[in-house]
Formats: structure tokens, C-alpha cells, sequence
């Protein structure tokens, strides 16, 4: 069964390569707009020699990687914090509601004025989206706590802290990696999301230089590079995800409220 | 009316053969209420199953009044062990018990109201029928299960452990209402469970089914009134000694023992088993009932 | 004694409901005050005070902006997540419902849902130019991919009971799609519906920002474009009550079409 699913899933890819090569050669659609995969696989090749897609590539990568490290590191202190301190949860619950769906690209115009092309200009984007992504996920793990477990431990008269490291956290665990995966998601598509419209270094601004030179097959290349590096990041994330979720107990569905 | 000839199920899947069903052969009279027994794991939810029509035999066949089963026919009602599984939970009770009758055709919209509430009145839920199912006990949710298959008018009703799920009183009442609407309603019965106090309390005739792959290992008359009460069937001494038979023969079954030859064909008869156990039982149809 | 009792039930909801809104508006009410006072004698062109952005907003927000700009953008956001929904929803609903299909398309699907949905509009303006219909196949394309792959999910995963449970009383075809599988998937398929929903307004804004004569990205980017800091503020807090309003009316409406959801779900919690 799963020889056959992957024979399957082969062939779809197949397929749909071979209508993306047979399509436009038919004249179904006009080549210019989209061109036959073999053209797209050639300029990709082009790309990969030249050594500016590498800068670009790096780019991306260094402003993905950057803010979700910050959005993560303080997404998980933000949210241990308000779950910790009494009352802060209820508190900050409807500026939390308020603040989250505000769509992160309003902040374009902000970012270019404040810091232009520069890379912090990708960071407040990729920052704020996926902040909210790994908090709200520490936040249900957290209300998620065995009330038992933590009553045990604050039976044995454990401290604060020794609560959060030996009971909230590790209950936590699956949800914070959920979060993880998630904002690393969305952190791909704001650190592009800037490149392509602020003009930051990177892939984004690359396909942006390749549409306005009517660079066709360039552009094309390039969204492939950056669906297979979405697709990588994804497959990553999942590994990651399991590996976490192995030695826990309860399997539980996606929370999604 | 529900005849099972030569029914075999083997289920193949990655390389392995379970064979669930070997070969099983009996027949259920129409206005029969039959109940099937066996240990737990005997494959009397594969048998079902293939009865209702939702899995095809491997050999054999299941004729239903004549006609062959090769799919859910329309004479016949299903009553599942999950029901809150087999209640849909976006629908209210009403619309649960109306959805099957949506299907048939020529049921006007007055007629299914109703069948639905004639139906929801005998298991006792007239009130309900505006609730979600979820907001019931499960003891209520079987009865609305219940429900939809009366509803549906079947000529025969299937029903897989519907009470193993739910506490012992809830369970005494539901016994009590299936034995009711099957007078009432004289329709066929088939009660699957792994209950022998069930299976002779409830039955006319109890199939005591052999471990897997199953064989029928006994067929059994109950000679138990026709009125039957909580308390006071369950004590007599002619309840007990069915009791202790269907147990013995399901421990022999348990072990393995060869069913008693002819079983299936002689149906009426409950012969004396003396492999039960080593202590023979003697258990006749023609003893008077004891009162 | 009997008539003290009610007094104090009264009088200690009043107190939980007092206490709730505490904790609902004490802290954007703090928040708010302290953008206002800090920002108060602000030079800092960047940062301009509170007071000058509420006054220029409504100055900018006419009634011929909201008419002009507001609503094309909230009615392509509304086409293209609506194309996304019904796009997704059906070809979901086939995916889920075979497996081989399911695994014929599924490293395809892998791919496509994995390109980052912006990258899209350079794409799609070649082919549909500038207009709205570039806008509404942007927000759609990128939206699509959330519904489907929980359409998928939600489809799959239909009860087997209750699958077994409509077949065996002839619920087949049409029927069994409209009174098992799709109430069924619903709540994978909202969950999908709001994902959509963040992904759209974001296309929704960039692909006016890319190019466009009107609506929210246009409008906040001309203004940050000619130096009207104040105005290009509003502009930002305007598409930040969007978001909110939004998600509010989405949450309602997912509300109310799985209440029965909810329900469940916490009977289920409470017995367990």
C-alpha cells in the first residue's frame, strides 16, 4: 500500500509536470505567461549558477531564521509569563484577541519608512506574524496542564519555577512545537512578503527584478525555489514536531480555535 | 425469512489472512427474536455485518425473504453497539430519526412526522426530539437509536451489543423495551451480544456461537415465558439452568471443543452436551416450563 | 434568610460581570492611554502623537474613501475567499473521498500549498493584467490551499460508524454528501475558512500595493509614499480594525453554524 501510494504519488507529479510542459507548447496558453517546465527547469539551472540567487537564497534564509528565532524565544517567554503570574492571562486575553488577526503586512509602510530595505524592515514583519502563532499555542498547552499533575506538585510544595520546568513545560511541549511549526511557516511567507514589496535582498526582491525585466522563465524558477523551500521548511518543521510528540502519551488533534 | 447458508468471511490485508467466519449456516423465522452469543472477539460483528449486507461474504450466502443480500437492503434496520457514533451530532434527535426516511420513497412529509413520532413516543422520548443527540445519556441516545430503526419500519431488526455500552439499570429497561416493541411490533429480531444472562433473558432462541473462526457451536430453544420480568424470570430455576448451559458450551467454545455434530440443522433441539465442562447438562426442550 | 439569598446571587453576578469588564478593557485602556501620553509632545515625524493620528483619521476616512477604497477591497477579499471556498471545498471533498486520487495528488498538493501565497501576484499579473479580476484570482489562489487540505482532512476522517450507519439505510450519493460528509468535515473546514481568511487580507493588501488605483494597500502606500505620516497611521490602524472586525464576524458566524460542535465537544469533555 504504500509502494502503491508512492508509485501514485510519482505519477501525479508526472503528470502534472507533463501538462505543465505540454500545456503551453499547444498553445493553450501563451508561452510568454507561462512557460513550458523544460524552459522554467532551464533558467533554474541558470540561477543555480549564478552566484547572486546564492546571496539572495541566503538572505531569505538569514531573515526567516532570525525572526522566528526571536518570535519564538519570545513567544515562549510571553507565554509562560502570563500563565504564570496570577490574573495577567485574563488580563491581556482581550488585547491578545485585538491585537492577533491585525494583518502583519499593515506594518509595510511603517517598516519602509523606518528602516527601508534593511533587514530589520523583514524582521518586524516576520516577528510580528509569528509571534502570535507560537504564543496562542503556549497558551492552550498550558491551560492543557493535568490541573492533577499541578496540584501534586504544588503539594510537594514545588516552587515556581520547578513547576514550570518539571510539569508546565513538558505538558506544554507538543503544543510549543506545534506553535513552532506554524509560525515557521508563516514566517517564510512574511520574510517574502517583505522582500517583494519592500525591495529588501532576498529571493522576493529577485522575483520582483525578474518581473518588471519581463524575465519570465527567471520568475517562474524562482517561485519554484521558493515553494521547495517552503516545502523543505514544512517537511523539517513535521520531523521536528514528531520527534517532540514521540515520547508523549496523548495524541491529540491541532488545536484550533 | 433471514436465512445464512455456508457464510465464510476471510479479511485479507498486508500479507495476513484472518479468517473471522468459517462457516456458519441458520435461519431466523419471521417474527423471531433471535439472540446470537459467543466469546468476546468471535467475529459476531463480521457475521452481522455481512447480514446487513455492509461487507460482502467471501463464500456463503445471506438470503433475505427469499431475496439474496448483496447490499444494505431496504427491509432491514441496523441498531449499532457505538451509538454515539451512529447518531449524527449536527442533526437533532427528530432529524436523526427522520434522515432514513428522507431516503425512502412516497413517505410525504406528514406521514414521515408521523412515523418519527410514533417511533420517539415508544422508546419513551416524545419530549426529545428537539435536543442534540449529545445532550443525552447514553442510555437516551441508544433509544434514539432505537427509534430511527422503528421508524423506518424494517421487517427485521440487527442489533450489534447495543447495551455494552450503557450501565446495568439503563440496561435492564432497554432489554425490557426491545422485548416490548417486539411484541408490539411483531417484527423479526436479531440481538447480538456477549451477554448470556442477556441472551437467554431476551430470546426465543439463543445461537451460541463458536470462538474464531466462528461456527455455530449450539442452537437453543428458550422455554422461558412469553411475559418476562426483571426480577422474577431471572430467578427462576428453569433461568438458571439455560444460563448454565449457554456458559458451558461458550467456555467449550472458548476452548475449542467440537460443536455438537448437526448443529444448525436440528435447531429446535437442545441436546444433552457433555463436553461442557466434563459435567453433562441436560437440557431438553420438551421440559415443562417451570413456573 | 430566603430572601437574602437571591440578593446575593444577584449582587455577586453583578460583581463577576463588573470584574470582567475590568479585565476585558483595563489593559487596552492602559495601553491606549499610554500611546497617548508618551506620544503627546512627540517631534519624531515616524511616531506622530495619538491625538493628531484620531483627528486625522477622521478627516482621511470620508464617506467617498470608505465607498472608494474600503469597499472594493473588502469585496474582492469577499469574492476571493468565497472563489477559494467553493474551489476548495469541492475539489477537497473529491481528494478526501478516494484514496487513490488522494495519493496521486498529494505530493503535487504538498508543493503548492507550500509557495508562499505572494510570490503568486508577479505571477497572476501576467495573465489577468491589473484589474480586480488579478485581485480576486490572487486572494483565491492563495486561500484555497488552507480550505482543501482541511477539506481533505475533514473528509477522510468521517466516523466509520456513521458512515457504515448511512449506508445501512441507504443514505448513498448526493444525500450521504450533504447529510454526512460535508457536516461532518465541517470543522476542519472552517478551520480552514479562517486560515484563509488571515492569508486573504494579506494578499488583499499587497496585491494593491503591487498595483492598483484604489483600496486599502493602495491608499495606505500613496500616503507613505508622499510623507502624510499621520494619514498613513490611520491607514494602519483602519486595516488593523478590518482584521479584527473580521475575525469577530467570522467567529460569530463559525459560531453559530457549529454550535452543535461546541456542544459536543464540551459534553464530551465534561463526562471524560
Amino acid at each position: 500500500m504504500r509502494g502503491e501510494n508512492a508509485a501514485l504519488g510519482a505519477a501525479g507529479l508526472a503528470g502534472f509536470l507533463v501538462l505543465g510542459e505540454v500545456i503551453p507548447r499547444l498553445g493553450l496558453v501563451k508561452q510568454e505567461y507561462f512557460p513550458p517546465v523544460s524552459r522554467i527547469a532551464e533558467a533554474l539551472g541558470v540561477e543555480v549558477g549564478d552566484p547572486a540567487f546564492w546571496t539572495a537564497l541566503g538572505d531569505t534564509l538569514t531573515g526567516w531564521a532570525l525572526g522566528l528565532t526571536i518570535a519564538v524565544v519570545a513567544g515562549i517567554v510571553v507565554g509562560v509569563l502570563l500563565s504564570v503570574v496570577p490574573y495577567l492571562r485574563e488580563a491581556t486575553a482581550s488585547t491578545i484577541e485585538f491585537l492577533r488577526p491585525i494583518p502583519s503586512v499593515a506594518l509595510i509602510p511603517l517598516a519602509v519608512l523606518l528602516y527601508g530595505t534593511e533587514l530589520r524592515s523583514v524582521l518586524l514583519l516576520v516577528v510580528y506574524a509569528a509571534f502570535w502563532q507560537v504564543l496562542l499555542q503556549v497558551l492552550y498547552g498550558v491551560r492543557d496542564v493535568d490541573p492533577v499533575a499541578e496540584e501534586t506538585a504544588r503539594s510537594y510544595g514545588l516552587g515556581t519555577w520547578a513547576r514550570v520546568r518539571h510539569v508546565m513545560w513538558p505538558s506544554a511541549l507538543p503544543y510549543v512545537m506545534t506553535g513552532v511549526r506554524l509560525a515557521a511557516a508563516v514566517a517564510l511567507i512574511l520574510a517574502i512578503t517583505a522582500e517583494l514589496v519592500i525591495g529588501a535582498p532576498g529571493l522576493g526582491a529577485r522575483i520582483a527584478v525578474a518581473q518588471t525585466s519581463q524575465a519570465v522563465p527567471e520568475m517562474y524558477a524562482l517561485v519554484v525555489v521558493t515553494g521547495l523551500l517552503g516545502l523543505l521548511i514544512n517537511i523539517g518543521a513535521r520531523t521536528v514536531e514528531r520527534h517532540a510528540l514521540a515520547w508523549h502519551q496523548s495524541v491529540r488533534g491541532e488545536v484550533t480555535v | 425469512m433471514l436465512d445464512v447458508r455456508g457464510l465464510r468471511k476471510v479479511y485479507e490485508g498486508s500479507g495476513r489472512r484472518t479468517e473471522a467466519v468459517r462457516d456458519l449456516t441458520f435461519t431466523v423465522e419471521a417474527g423471531e427474536l433471535v439472540c446470537l452469543v459467543g466469546p468476546s472477539g468471535c467475529g459476531k460483528t463480521t457475521l452481522l455485518k455481512c447480514m446487513s449486507g455492509l461487507l460482502a461474504p467471501t463464500s456463503g450466502e445471506v438470503t433475505l425473504g427469499g431475496r439474496k443480500v448483496d447490499g444494505p437492503p431496504p427491509g432491514m434496520a441496523f441498531v449499532f453497539q457505538e451509538y454515539g457514533r451512529s447518531l449524527f451530532p449536527w442533526m437533532r434527535v427528530g432529524a436523526n430519526v427522520e434522515l432514513p426516511l428522507k431516503q425512502k420513497k412516497g413517505l410525504g412529509a406528514a406521514r414521515r412526522k408521523e412515523l418519527v413520532a410514533d417511533a420517539l413516543e415508544s422508546v419513551g422520548l416524545a419530549d426529545a426530539a428537539g435536543a442534540y443527540p449529545w445532550q443525552l445519556s447514553g442510555g437516551m441516545q441508544q433509544r434514539v437509536a432505537i427509534a430511527r430503526a422503528l421508524a423506518y419500519e424494517p421487517d427485521v431488526l440487527l442489533m450489534d451489543e447495543p447495551f455494552a455500552a450503557v450501565d446495568a439499570q439503563t440496561r435492564a429497561d432497554l432489554e425490557d423495551l426491545v422485548r416490548r416493541l417486539w411484541q408490539e411490533r411483531s417484527m423479526t429480531v436479531l440481538f447480538v451480544t456477549h451477554d448470556i444472562d442477556e441472551a437467554v433473558y431476551l430470546g426465543e432462541r439463543v445461537i451460541v456461537l463458536s470462538k474464531s473462526p466462528t461456527v455455530v457451536q449450539e442452537q437453543l430453544k428458550v422455554d422461558l415465558p412469553r411475559e418476562r420480568d426483571q426480577l422474577t424470570t431471572r430467578v427462576t430455576p428453569r433461568f438458571a439452568e439455560l444460563r448454565t448451559h449457554v456458559y458451558e458450551q461458550i467456555q467449550a467454545a472458548k476452548r475449542g471443543a467440537v460443536a455438537a455434530p448437526g448443529a444448525g440443522e436440528e435447531a429446535e433441539v437442545a441436546k444433552a452436551v457433555g463436553t461442557a465442562g466434563g459435567v453433562p447438562v441436560d437440557v431438553r426442550k420438551d421440559m415443562p416450563p417451570l413456573r | 434568610m430566603k430572601g437574602s439569598a437571591p440578593d446575593r446571587t444577584g449582587s455577586s453576578a453583578w460583581r463577576r460581570l463588573l470584574r470582567q469588564l475590568v479585565l476585558v478593557f483595563a489593559l487596552p485602556v492602559v495601553l491606549v492611554a499610554v500611546w497617548w501620553v508618551t506620544s503627546a509632545g512627540s517631534q519624531d515625524v515616524y511616531w506622530p502623537p495619538l491625538r493628531t493620528i484620531v483627528e486625522a483619521f477622521w478627516e482621511v476616512w470620508t464617506a467617498e474613501r470608505w465607498t472608494g477604497d474600503v469597499l472594493p477591497s473588502v469585496l474582492r477579499l469577499a469574492a476571493g475567499v468565497a472563489l477559494a471556498a467553493v474551489v476548495g471545498v469541492a475539489l477537497g471533498t473529491v481528494i478526501g473521498s478516494y484514496r487513490r486520487v488522494r495519493a496521486v495528488c498529494e505530493p503535487v498538493l504538498e508543493f503548492l500549498r507550500a509557495v508562499p501565497p505572494p510570490v503568486l501576484v508577479p505571477v497572476i499579473m501576467l495573465f489577468a493584467g491589473i484589474g480586480d479580476t488579478m485581485k480576486i484570482v490572487v486572494i483565491a489562489s492563495g486561500c484555497v490551499w488552507p480550505i482543501l487540505l482541511n477539506t481533505v482532512e475533514g473528509v477522510r476522517a468521517v466516523d466509520s460508524v456513521m458512515s457504515e450507519t448511512a449506508r445501512s439505510y441507504g443514505i448513498t450519493g448526493v444525500a450521504r454528501l450533504r447529510r454526512l460528509v460535508l457536516p461532518s468535515a465541517s470543522p476542519q473546514i472552517f478551520a480552514g475558512l479562517r486560515q484563509a481568511l488571515s492569508i486573504g487580507i494579506i494578499l488583499m493588501v499587497i496585491s494593491e500595493m503591487f498595483a492598483a488605483s484604489n483600496g486599502l494597500g493602495f491608499t495606505i502606500v500613496q500616503f507613505q509614499r508622499s510623507f502624510a505620516i499621520p494619514d498613513m497611521w490611520t491607514g494602519i490602524l483602519l486595516l488593523g480594525l478590518l482584521g479584527f472586525a473580521l475575525s469577530v464576524l467570522f467567529r460569530l458566524a463559525e459560531r453559530r453554524v457549529l454550535a452543535w460542535y461546541h456542544g459536543l465537544r464540551d459534553a464530551t469533555r465534561g463526562s471524560s
